[in-house]
């Protein structure tokens, strides 16, 4: 494990999130430290995405406290994010598949020599950049079209780190892959965190959360329902937070039945 | 499961030495000397990475059934009356393969180029003014057309097919107006519009000259490129191959410049239109901006979340396809002396698309050079003009015109399928 500063660099405190009458999220607290990997679980539309909108500023939040490395922060819109540090890895990718891994990798911050795309620099900091992750792709210089899914899952994840975050969100990274796939991303992800970066790792995939996370942050209705350490937590306990196992409709009627036993 | 933390070795470091370096055996990569350009260049056919393949046939074939029909084809004089008579239609066609790249389509470059003529004409036969700045007037006029569509297009969220659809009918309808009743303004054939398809550089040096500006100029910048990626440690293309390109571009281009030279020499309409082609490639694939617009043909979405001014580039391409309109258009007026109400009506707007498409730019975005716009428009000048040298009418041309168009389309469809299976579309 590696060493896990005291202060978070990233805390919501109580935050909440309503869309007209629903209300997304309700007092939500979460904590990630730099080297650490939080995996955000729980069910549709328990109010994960819209709890990484929050935090990548796509959505404001309405209540609470956004804390960044023990200060707080206004994030308002997505710019703030990426100017505290904050790199969001969307399910979709956001690849060009017509354009090469270079070009994808540095669209929309270009490097330039005397006003013109500096091609050869880009191309040498990108296998810089795709060696350090130990990124094994065919070659820098063919279309993202030809990439495997896996291949493109990291390739987008390269891209977020080309700004040096601090914190990494990755929303479902495995989604769509295969086993090998699947495999290459999780190795990415202990890299990240090799590297010092915060992670929040959004899974529905559990063999993936218990591979890689250092802590589960489940959430619930919108609300959280119990964060975990995940060396110490069995995977029955993550799911039955998850879904609610300790508080449904079996739990209650058990409950109804009991308390009138005992009139 | 795939991943076992406890037992992973995480980052290490040999593993990491190797990811990139270590080629991917799955990859073909070239072998070294002429042997891996033809074993290479067999597997892109099988690919359907035709590239400029289909087009280069289908203009040899061309050519060799015209010439085959009547020997005054392939003589200088005819050569170079298809060179200046592809420039109008060929500048257009550079301007709709900015469009084209986006993935979308301006059908109203045919009314905006007759437009761009009148206004020329109107300002200086009508009302006298300095031909400089009629000229500037019509370019910025063009370019103001395009703002407009792409306006509507990209700001009001319109499709593009319908906006451009409707500047066609206004902007013909304004250039009637403009024209008023009596419908044709002839111009000043020695002034600086009609010299634009009629000066010829007639000292044979201004051809031999451009042509080894081009081949040195060609060489340098890809030896230089070369090294400068060499020095990076990044693969390069090798001397041979630098060598062998050069070549073949001298031979190209020395070809055209010894026709010319035994007719009149350089046509001005010809060193322009070679400008704007260099000018043109060089902002779409070296600039910033010309990989925002490959990136908006590529996926949208992609490219907002890229930070990239969608509205923005989209506005400015469609400024850029009306601007190239207007260009054409003033072509189109020096080649005729005159601006008439028949101007950018007709064919002209298919043969632009035609040729771009012809060229080798896909319609469905993200693919295509503005080089395209050379190959395609010479095929389609040269079905005109050998058409018309062996007398056969409007209709069959039309007819045959179409044709072609037809089984170009078909063929980007066919290799974009197979590119698609090849992994590469």
């Amino acid at each position: 494990m590696v060493h896990v500063s005291a202060t978070p660099v990233l805390a919501l405190r109580g935050v909440s999130k309503r869309f007209g009458a629903v209300q997304a999220l309700t007092d939500v607290e979460l904590e990630v430290h730099a080297g650490e990997v939080v995996a955000l679980v729980g069910d549709n539309g328990a109010g994960k995405s819209t709890l990484v909108k929050t935090i990548a500023g796509v959505h404001p939040i309405d209540d609470g406290v956004i804390e960044w490395e023990g200060k707080k922060v206004a994030v308002n819109k997505p710019h703030d994010a990426q100017d505290l540090g904050i790199a969001t890895v969307y399910q979709d990718l956001a690849l060009c598949d017509n354009i090469d891994v270079v070009g994808n990798l540095f669209l929309g911050r270009e490097l330039r020599r005397r006003g013109v795309l500096d091609e050869v620099e880009m191309e040498r900091r990108s296998r810089e950049l795709l060696q350090t992750l130990s990124i094994r792709i065919p070659s820098v210089r063919i279309p993202v079209a030809s990439l495997s899914g896996g291949q493109r899952q990291v390739v987008a994840i390269a891209r977020s780190l080309l700004g040096e975050p601090k914190l990494v969100i990755l929303d479902e990274p495995t989604a769509a892959l295969g086993v090998e796939q699947t495999a290459q991303v999780l190795d990415l992800v202990e890299r990240l965190r090799e590297r010092g970066h915060a992670v929040i790792l959004i899974s529905h995939n559990m063999a993936d959360v218990k591979a890689v996370a250092d802590k589960v942050a489940v959430l619930r209705l919108g609300r959280n329902n119990g964060v975990f350490e995940v060396k110490s937590t069995s995977q029955e306990e993550i799911i039955s937070a998850i879904t609610g196992a300790t508080e449904n409709a079996v739990t209650r009627r058990a409950a109804r039945s009991n308390a009138e036993a005992q009139k | 499961m795939s991943i076992d933390k406890t037992k992973a070795p995480v980052d290490s470091p040999a593993a990491a030495a190797d990811a990139v370096t270590a080629i991917d055996p799955r990859l073909l990569v070239r072998e070294q000397g002429f042997a891996g350009y033809i074993g290479e260049f067999k597997r892109k056919m099988r690919a359907g990475d035709l590239g400029a393949m289909p087009v280069v046939v289908g203009l040899i074939v061309i050519v060799a059934i015209f010439q085959s029909l009547d020997s005054a084809f392939l003589s200088a004089q005819y050569l170079s009356t298809i060179f200046v008579a592809m420039v109008a239609t060929g500048m257009m066609a550079v301007g709709i393969i900015f469009v084209l790249l986006l993935g979308e389509i301006d059908l109203s470059i045919g009314s905006v180029s007759g437009v761009s003529g009148a206004i020329m004409a109107v300002m200086t036969v009508t009302h006298g003014m300095n031909e400089w700045l009629a000229i500037a007037t019509s370019l910025v006029g063009g370019a103001a057309m395009g703002a407009i569509h792409g306006f509507f297009f990209a700001r009001i969220g319109a499709p593009a097919f319908a906006v451009t659809l409707a500047g066609l009918l206004f902007w013909n309808g304004f250039m009637l107006q403009l024209l008023g009743s009596n419908g044709t303004i002839n111009i000043d054939s020695d002034g600086v519009v009609g010299q634009l398809t009629t000066y010829y550089f007639s000292d044979v040096a201004a051809a031999y000259g451009l042509a080894v500006v081009a081949v040195a100029g060609y060489f340098l910048s890809a030896y230089f490129g070369a090294k400068r990626r060499e020095a990076a440690g990044i693969p390069s293309r090798p001397l041979s191959e630098i060598i062998l390109r050069t070549v073949l571009l001298a031979v190209a281009v020395f070809g055209v410049a010894i026709i010319f030279n035994q007719y009149k020499g350089l046509p001005l309409a010809v060193l322009l239109f070679a400008i704007v082609l260099v000018g043109s490639d060089f902002l779409l694939r070296r600039t910033a901006y010309g990989r925002k617009i490959f990136a908006l043909g590529g996926s949208v979405e992609a490219s907002r979340r890229a930070g990239i001014n969608v509205t923005a580039i989209r506005v400015s391409v469609f400024a850029i396809a009306g601007l190239f309109a207007a260009v054409g258009g003033l072509f189109w007026a020096s080649k005729i002396a005159a601006a008439n109400q028949s101007a950018g009506a007709g064919d002209l707007l298919m043969n632009v698309i035609a040729a771009a498409v012809i060229g080798g730019t896909s319609l469905f975005g993200g693919r295509g050079r503005t080089w395209n716009a050379l190959l395609g428009v010479l095929v389609i000048t040269s079905i005109q003009y050998g058409l018309a040298l062996l007398g056969i009418a409007t209709p069959i041309q039309y007819m045959i015109t179409g044709g072609v168009l037809l089984a170009t389309v078909c063929i980007d469809s066919i290799t974009r399928k197979t590119q698609k299976s090849a992994g590469r579309a």
